[in-house]
């Protein structure tokens, strides 16, 4: 009856102390190194995201867990976690949006200045959840744009780093003039964003 | 959003203001843990009035169980207080054995006490080190949380889901506890007895948490009742009333344990019961653990009631036996019928009675069910409660009475 | 004397006679019935009463019964006897075209929130009530939601296709369109093509 633990049971040797981040591509000289700039700016974002938890309800647990010590959400460059949307770049919206909080939400979205990102925790804000309901907004992505679902109900706080190293790959990605563009644009102006 | 009828309220003379200042505790704030609006009226720093919106998470429970055969239901009852789910999971599942007439043996009893004593470790773990983060003491949240992942460790080992478990079925549970979960169980025991200790040294003599909580939102025993406060909101203010002891469910009965009462209603009274009722369940827990492992021999495998109408029959007897596969056939497609009547039971929750109203019409989903949620029913209170003091005791009062917004809108 | 169902009855009998009736007994709770203008009498005298002594509201909550006209929505009371230990419910019933129905605020301050629940799922008016507005549900609703003949989903959601669940769609499962009479011309289908 008893299964055995097949998982993570041959501990991997850590190969140095510390992690560096990888160095972008570009030509080095004596005392200098040129790279583009967005390279190097999505390097420095990315390493310290700001994140807004906007927990409503068991996601808010999870998260709860995740910045816990046991995993650690700090040590992705999220240690200060803001509750003033002027001042956050990542919106993780957690848990159940009822159709009363809707407005809500996007008054915050709106409140956050450029760049910034949206990350849909769990499964009822991602699309309703379990909760088909006439009160129940069927996913955020009805009044704000998203950039990374999280499935999950709750999701495990590994599958919550994970999103969160998506958006990582997200920000460092990035061109600088995305936010400029025509696209994004078109993305604002059907959710009704100025 | 509330409209209030007067915008401001004006002040006596010789108040220094003319009118109060309206603030907006809005839904989204870093301090109400869930979603729930205050929009208090305040003279300079004190609260005048405070008039609270809720409903910003409104789920419609009770219409979704409409719709759902007994057995889907369990994973709504999760969603109610989520800091504590198995209480509310062993709740719904007391009370659908009530309705149907099924007993449950011994030793599912008692490891469902188990599982229900950890839940409300994790409840009071929760809300004591939030009044501490409130107060401006981070560290003993991150101690306690520590332990929080023990307790999920076990509940994994059992059900499979952390948080929301869902676990246990009508009749026992899905499967026997096996080794690792007594192993995770045994050390849990060992160690948060020291980790408690040292959160209680952190926090109890401690003179700055001490200002801050002593008289801040006093209720007496006379206004508790009225406003239908169970739990230990109400064990604060004087009243012994625990569901465990006077409406004995699930065998509590064979159990020593003692109801820990405060004096005067205040937030420090809150913290000291909930303190005391977390070493209390401590001492349920051991006491629940020596007696399963007294079960020898052929009951030590007993984790659930012989109710072959609404267990699911192992998978090996539905693909070798006749009347299994039947068995199986009839509860899966729904072909047995529920009885006909109507049923209250309720369970001693984190935060008071949790109550389930069952209408039954027969057939598969319930006609009405209603949830008595405590949160709901003591948050009318608040106003009365926070009425003269301070801004930032409004802040500890609310993380104190352990508000749940799953809770509190259904 | 330990308090039992049947003196209890006893009591509400010789206060109330005929105004009360219907008494039950399912799992071991006395259930009973009264009419809805002596709502707050009844509650009272159970209140007041010194060897009654029901000074605890559990909860309150309405129930739609659609079949039985006249007496469609029921309010139901759960009180408790806290030093005895007896619990008891009482329910009252009302036209669903005139819901009103006396507050018991003055009694008991818990039932403020648990009036404006009923108020906001069920539409009961609640006579004296000192601020009966929804409270779970949005404010702008015009409908009141666990009626029985309004449906669980919201109707006007895009994203999720109601046909794939068996009711609604553009064959209309579930709704009027197939539970009477024939699928309309326009939607028949040819004799080759199987019918879901």
């Amino acid at each position: 009856m008893d299964r055995p633990v097949s998982y993570n049971i041959h501990q991997k040797a850590l190969e140095k102390d510390i992690s560096m981040a990888e160095m972008p591509e570009g030509s080095m000289g004596e005392g200098f190194f040129a790279t583009s700039l967005d390279k190097v700016i999505g390097l420095a974002r990315k390493n310290s995201i700001w994140p807004l938890p906007f927990a409503t309800s068991c996601c808010g647990i999870e998260f709860m867990a995740t910045m816990g010590s046991h995993y650690d959400l700090a040590r992705f460059g999220s240690e200060r976690v803001g509750f003033s949307p002027r001042q956050c770049d990542l919106l993780m919206v957690m848990g159940t949006i009822a159709k009363k909080m809707g407005p809500v939400v996007k008054q915050v979205y709106l409140q956050m200045a450029e760049p910034r990102w949206v990350m849909a925790v769990g499964a009822c804000a991602s699309s309703g959840g379990i909760f088909d309901t006439y009160s129940v907004l069927q996913g955020i992505d009805q009044v704000v744009p998203v950039d990374v679902y999280v499935p999950g109900c709750p999701p495990r706080p590994e599958a919550i780093i994970d999103g969160i190293i998506r958006i990582q790959d997200l920000v460092g990605k990035e061109s600088l003039r995305r936010r400029n563009g025509q696209q994004y644009k078109g993305l604002l102006e059907s959710y009704g964003i100025q | 959003m509330s409209t209030i009828a007067e915008p401001h309220i004006r002040l006596p003379e010789g108040s220094i203001e003319k009118t109060t200042t309206t603030l907006n505790l809005g839904p989204t704030h870093p301090a109400t843990h869930g979603v729930f609006q205050n929009i208090v009226e305040l003279d300079g720093e004190r609260v005048v009035s405070a008039d609270q919106t809720i409903g910003y998470i409104h789920r419609a429970f009770e219409k979704i169980a409409e719709r759902k055969p007994l057995y889907q239901i369990t994973p709504l009852t999760d969603r109610l207080n989520y800091c504590s789910s198995p209480i509310n999971n062993i709740g719904w599942h007391t009370t659908c054995e009530k309705l149907l007439g099924i007993k449950t043996p011994k030793r599912v009893d008692y490891l469902r006490i188990i599982i229900m004593e950890l839940a409300r470790i994790g409840d009071h773990l929760i809300c004591n080190s939030i009044v501490g983060v409130d107060s401006g003491a981070y560290t003993g949240f991150l101690y306690l949380m520590q332990y929080r992942e023990l307790i999920y460790e076990i509940w994994e080992e059992v059900c499979g889901s952390r948080l929301t478990t869902s676990i246990g079925r009508i009749g026992g549970f899905e499967r026997n506890f096996n080794d690792i979960a007594f192993q995770k169980l045994d050390k849990f025991l060992k160690e948060y007895p020291g980790v408690l200790k040292e959160f209680e040294n952190l926090f109890v003599r401690n003179r700055i948490f001490m200002d801050r909580t002593i008289g801040v939102g006093a209720i007496s025993a006379e206004r508790a009742l009225n406003y239908g406060f169970t739990g230990p909101n109400l064990r604060a203010a004087g009243v012994d009333f625990d569901i465990r002891v006077h409406n004995p469910y699930c065998s509590y009965e064979d159990f020593d344990f003692k109801v820990p009462v405060g004096t005067t209603g205040d937030c420090y009274d809150r913290f000291l019961v909930r303190e005391e009722e977390m070493w209390q369940s401590l001492s349920l827990i051991e006491q629940a653990y020596q007696k399963v492992q007294e079960f020898k021999g052929e009951e030590a495998g007993v984790y659930h009631a012989d109710v072959p109408e609404y267990y699911l029959p192992p998978k090996e007897d539905v693909y070798t036996k006749m009347e299994a596969l039947i068995w199986h056939f009839k509860i899966v497609m729904g072909e047995i019928d529920m009885p006909v009547g109507e049923v209250y039971h309720s369970v001693e929750g984190g935060n008071g009675e949790l109550g389930f109203y069952l209408i039954s019409d027969g057939g598969r989903s319930p006609y009405r069910l209603h949830f008595r949620r405590p949160c709901f029913i003591y948050y009318q209170a608040f106003e009365e409660m926070v009425k003269g003091h301070m801004l930032s005791d409004a802040i500890i009062l609310m993380s104190s009475l352990n508000l749940i917004a799953g809770e509190m809108d259904s | 004397m330990p308090l039992t169902n049947e003196h209890i009855k006893q009591k509400l009998l010789e206060k109330f006679g005929e105004q009360v009736g219907n008494f039950s007994e399912p799992y071991s709770l006395l259930t009973f019935e009264a009419s809805k203008d002596i709502n707050l009498k009844v509650l009272n005298f159970l209140y007041d009463e010194p060897e009654l002594k029901f000074r605890f509201l559990t909860t309150l909550c309405g129930v739609h019964y659609p079949e039985q006209k006249g007496k469609e929505i029921a309010v139901v009371y759960h009180l408790h006897n806290l030093e005895d230990n007896v619990r008891v419910r009482f329910k009252i019933y009302t036209d669903i075209n005139q819901p009103d129905i006396y507050t018991v605020t003055g009694l008991f301050s818990a039932a403020n929130w648990l009036e404006r629940e009923t108020y906001d799922f069920y539409g009961v008016n609640f006579i004296g009530h000192p601020n009966l507005k929804r409270i779970l549900n949005v404010d702008e609703m015009d409908y009141f939601p666990m009626r029985k003949e309004y449906p669980l989903e919201d109707s006007t959601r895009i994203d999720k296709d109601d046909e794939m669940f068996g009711r609604g769609g553009t064959l209309g499962y579930g709704t009027e369109k197939t539970t009477h009479g024939t699928v309309p011309e326009d939607e028949k289908h040819d004799e080759g093509k199987p019918v879901l």
